[in-house]
Order: C-alpha cells, then sequence, then structure tokens
C-alpha cells in the first residue's frame, strides 16, 4: 500500500519506539538474574582453575558456595604486591577500576594491549585445613585473535606450576581459539612451569603438541587452526605474571612465606 | 480445525520443510547440531520467535508502508530476538554459552524473514501464527534428526548422557570425529533432502 511520507515516517517512529520499550524493558528486568548467572559463572571457573570442581560437574549456588569455604578473597595493590585489607572484595569491581584514570594506571605497550592496569586486583587464595596457601588464583585477561579473552590461572604454592586455567568469556571463533575452553585442552596446562630460571615468564603456546610436563615444563600444546588465539593467551599470561601484573605479589608472598 | 488450518500447521513438516525443500536455515542447523539439548534449546527459540513475528507482522500487515516493510519486519524480529536471548542468559545461562552467537543469528534466519514475507504480510493473525508454529517445527524436526544422529554417531552420546560407551573412557565405540564437524551436517541434511525426495516425488526440482 503506498502512503503518505508523513504517515511512513510516523509509524516507523512508532515500531522503534515500542520495540525499544520492549528491548530495554526486557534487558533491564533480566538483568539482576543475569549477573548472578555472571557471578556464579565466574566462582566456579575459580575453582576450576585451582582444582576444586571438575570441568564437567554442574554445581549448584549451594555446593559453589560451600567449595568456596577453603578459598580466600583478597584485595591486593598490584605495584607494591601488598594486601590492601581496607577495601571489601566483595563489592570490589577490577574491571571498574581499570577503566578509571583515577584507580588505574597506564600499562606501557603490550602484544595483550592491556591499556591500563587497575592499582588494586583481587586474588583468590586456597587455603588448606593448616591455614597455608595452597593455590593461588590470578585474573588474566588480554586480546587474542577477536576480542579481549577473561579467565583465571592457578599456581601452586612454589608459585612457579601451573595447577588450572581457565576462560569464562571470550570471543574466539568456535571450534578453533575457542577451544580454549576445552577441558582438554586446558588440562594440559596443569603441572607445567610458569617462570624460566631468571624469574622471567616462560611458559609458552607452542604450535603442535608438547611432550608430557616432565620434558617440556615450559610448553603446552597449541590450539590446531588458531595460531593467534594461541599466541594471545601466552602474550597474556606473560602480562600478568610479570612485572606489570602479579609478579610484585607474587614475590611478596614468597618473601612473607621465606620470612 | 478446518483443513486450510491444518495444511498450515502441518505442510511445512514434511511436504513445504523449510530446511529440505526451501533450504533455508542451513546456517543455523550445521552450527548447533552437534548436541541434542543445544539443537532443542535452538528449535524452541525459533519457534517463538518465528510464531511471534508472524502474528505481530500479520497484525500490523494492513498499516505498514510497503516501501519501508522489510526493515520494519526486520525491527520487529530483532527485537524479538534479543529479547529471547535476553532470556536465556538469565534462566539458562549454560546452553546459552554453548550456543553463543547463534540465538543472535536467529535474526538472519532465511525462514523467519521468509515467513514474514510469504504468508504473514498475506494471511490473517491466526492462520500466521499456525503457519510459525508448523514451519518452527519443519526447522525443529530437521534439527533434531541431525543433532541425534550427530551426537550418537559423533560423541556416543544422546542429550548428553552415554549411550555408546566410548573407547576412550574404556568402552567399544570409536567415535565418528567428522560427525562433530560442520560438514557432516551438510552430508545429514543432504541425504535428508534424498530420502525426503523419494518418499514425496513430487518435491523433485525439474531441470
Amino acid at each position: 500500500m503506498q502512503r503518505s511520507p508523513l504517515y511512513t515516517i510516523l509509524f516507523a517512529t512508532a515500531v522503534c519506539i515500542v520495540c525499544a520499550i520492549v528491548v530495554s524493558a526486557s534487558a533491564v528486568s533480566l538483568k539482576e538474574r543475569q549477573d548472578i548467572n555472571a557471578a556464579l559463572d565466574k566462582q566456579r571457573n575459580v575453582l576450576q582453575a585451582a582444582g576444586l570442581m571438575e570441568p564437567k560437574e554442574k554445581l549448584d549456588a549451594q555446593e559453589v558456595a560451600k567449595r568456596f569455604e577453603n578459598v580466600e578473597m583478597e584485595v591486593i595493590d598490584l605495584a607494591t604486591g601488598e594486601p590492601a585489607p581496607d577495601i571489601d572484595p566483595n563489592t570490589f569491581n577490577q574491571a571498574r577500576e581499570a577503566k578509571d584514570p583515577a584507580t588505574s594506571t597506564a600499562a606501557p605497550p603490550n602484544p595483550s594491549l592491556v591499556k591500563r592496569t587497575p592499582n588494586h586486583a583481587l586474588v583468590y587464595k586456597v587455603l588448606g585445613d593448616d591455614g597455608r596457601i595452597e593455590s593461588l588464583v590470578l585474573p588474566i585477561e588480554g586480546y587474542g585473535l577477536w576480542k579481549f579473552l577473561y579467565g583465571f590461572i592457578a599456581i601452586e604454592d612454589d608459585l612457579n606450576t601451573v595447577r588450572g586455567i581457565t576462560f569464562y568469556k571470550h570471543g574466539e571463533t568456535p571450534g578453533l581459539g575457542g577451544e580454549v575452553d576445552n577441558p582438554r585442552w586446558k588440562s594440559r596446562w596443569v603441572g607445567r612451569k610458569v617462570f624460566g630460571d631468571d624469574g622471567e615468564p616462560k611458559i609458552e603456546v607452542i604450535k603442535g603438541f608438547a611432550p608430557p610436563p616432565a620434558e617440556a615444563p615450559y610448553e603446552v600444546d597449541g590450539l590446531s587452526g588458531a595460531t593467534l588465539t594461541s599466541r594471545g593467551v601466552t602474550n597474556l599470561v606473560h602480562f600478568w605474571l610479570g612485572e606489570n601484573g602479579f609478579r610484585p605479589y607474587l614475590e611478596n608472598i614468597e618473601q612473607r612465606e621465606a620470612g | 480445525m478446518t483443513s486450510h488450518q491444518r495444511e498450515a500447521l502441518v505442510d511445512p513438516l514434511f511436504n513445504n520443510n523449510p530446511i529440505a525443500l526451501q533450504v533455508l536455515g542451513i546456517c543455523s542447523a550445521l552450527a548447533v547440531t552437534t548436541r541434542m539439548d543445544t539443537s532443542l534449546v535452538m528449535s524452541i527459540a525459533v519457534i517463538c520467535v518465528l510464531t511471534l513475528s508472524n502474528v505481530f507482522i500479520s497484525l500490523l500487515r494492513d498499516s505498514i508502508p510497503t516501501n519501508i516493510r522489510i526493515i520494519v519486519q526486520l525491527t520487529i524480529i530483532a527485537s524479538l530476538v534479543i529479547v529471547t536471548d535476553q532470556i536465556l542468559k538469565a534462566y539458562l545461562p549454560d546452553i546459552s554459552k554453548q550456543l553463543s552467537v547463534f540465538v543472535g543469528l536467529i535474526i538472519t534466519n532465511c525462514i523467519i524473514m521468509g515467513r514474514a514475507e510469504a504468508y504473514a504480510m498475506a494471511n490473517p493473525p491466526g492462520m500466521s501464527f499456525l503457519d510459525g508454529i508448523g514451519n518452527g517445527l519443519g526447522y525443529a524436526a530437521i534439527l533434531m534428526l541431525t543433532a541425534f544422529l550427530r551426537e550418537f554417531f559423533g560423541s556416543g552420546r544422546l542429550f548428553g548422557k552415554e549411550v555408546l560407551p566410548l573407547v576412550s573412557e574404556g568402552g567399544w565405540y570409536n567415535p565418528n570425529g567428522l560427525m562433530l564437524l560442520s560438514p557432516s551436517a551438510f552430508f545429514i541434511i543432504g541425504i535428508l533432502i534424498w530420502g525426503l525426495r523419494v518418499w514425496k516425488p513430487d518435491q523433485i526440482e525439474e531441470d
């Protein structure tokens, strides 16, 4: 049906307004539930990285909370590596802090394209029954091929051996780079060493298969068909375990444990 | 139910199947059919979006100005898809994560635009509703069948439950890895189309 231009414009406007209201209403009303899911998913990933949960296990919120009893959250000062006890870890938002120029520091140019590091970071300490640290779960993020990957890396109490790695949010190609969340690939990280003899991060995602950790402590199998994602993972691990990331914190713990 | 109504509902299942005869919506049929549970959620999502878009577009069919009808249809479909995606994220977070971008890509599923343009623009809401459900079910039927074959032979499972014990876990079944890759869906859908046309020769296109 041919209509006047005015009618067409009014009709289009009306359709847009109605659709916009429906879309925003659904987004706002479901936001709370989605946030709860996202927080739970993050906690599950912390547990998975620390080896406290099998990748295929389905845990409800209660079970997650129960397994979190041995996990202590701590906000630390990234530059000094000292704990920041006056910040409540439950309300601390690292992503927001990293965005705000007042609470973050410009990062030197790096291949992970991290522009600013937050002044504080949230770490998870898995404690044994005697209260000693069994492993540390540290947040990591950086550019892969398409987008930022967000995840956790867990290291053992020797502050060098990988206990696990997970990615809870990424935009890599399903089936190729998207295999970063494949449990089989993630299990290839377990037992590898992060730091070389000079104290710099040395672990690397190589091309092809890597021999078992005893023979090749610094190599992890590559993701076939996803060279750039593999390289991205290497870069982001190096960045966050390096001097601009958690290195001061790890040194700090080492001193405290020794002393 | 009149024969006319029954036709709108049942015809798309075998006689005028959106995937097998109209060859629409192939992209998502390749992508999400490695597992039956993701296929089921995808099917339900498509049925909901398709039915609602058909009804809304049919309600508006006499007032939509012809020259902007495609973009109006697209706006309605896109809104419905976003709402569906939000609901999945809130209530089925695990499945939503596995379906990743493919829920959003329902917008580009040609079946929905196709039915809006070909049917809902010319028929009353009641009939469009039935047509939407019928075509959605036709899509779902092919999707579930493909997913059944792919999950069964590709990973020895159905709905994530082990059916054939795998060699890697101490059983006897050596899974067919090709079934987990997209090309296998091409083969399966091709064979399904072939079978359907042997059964109903009037679907064979003339050269």
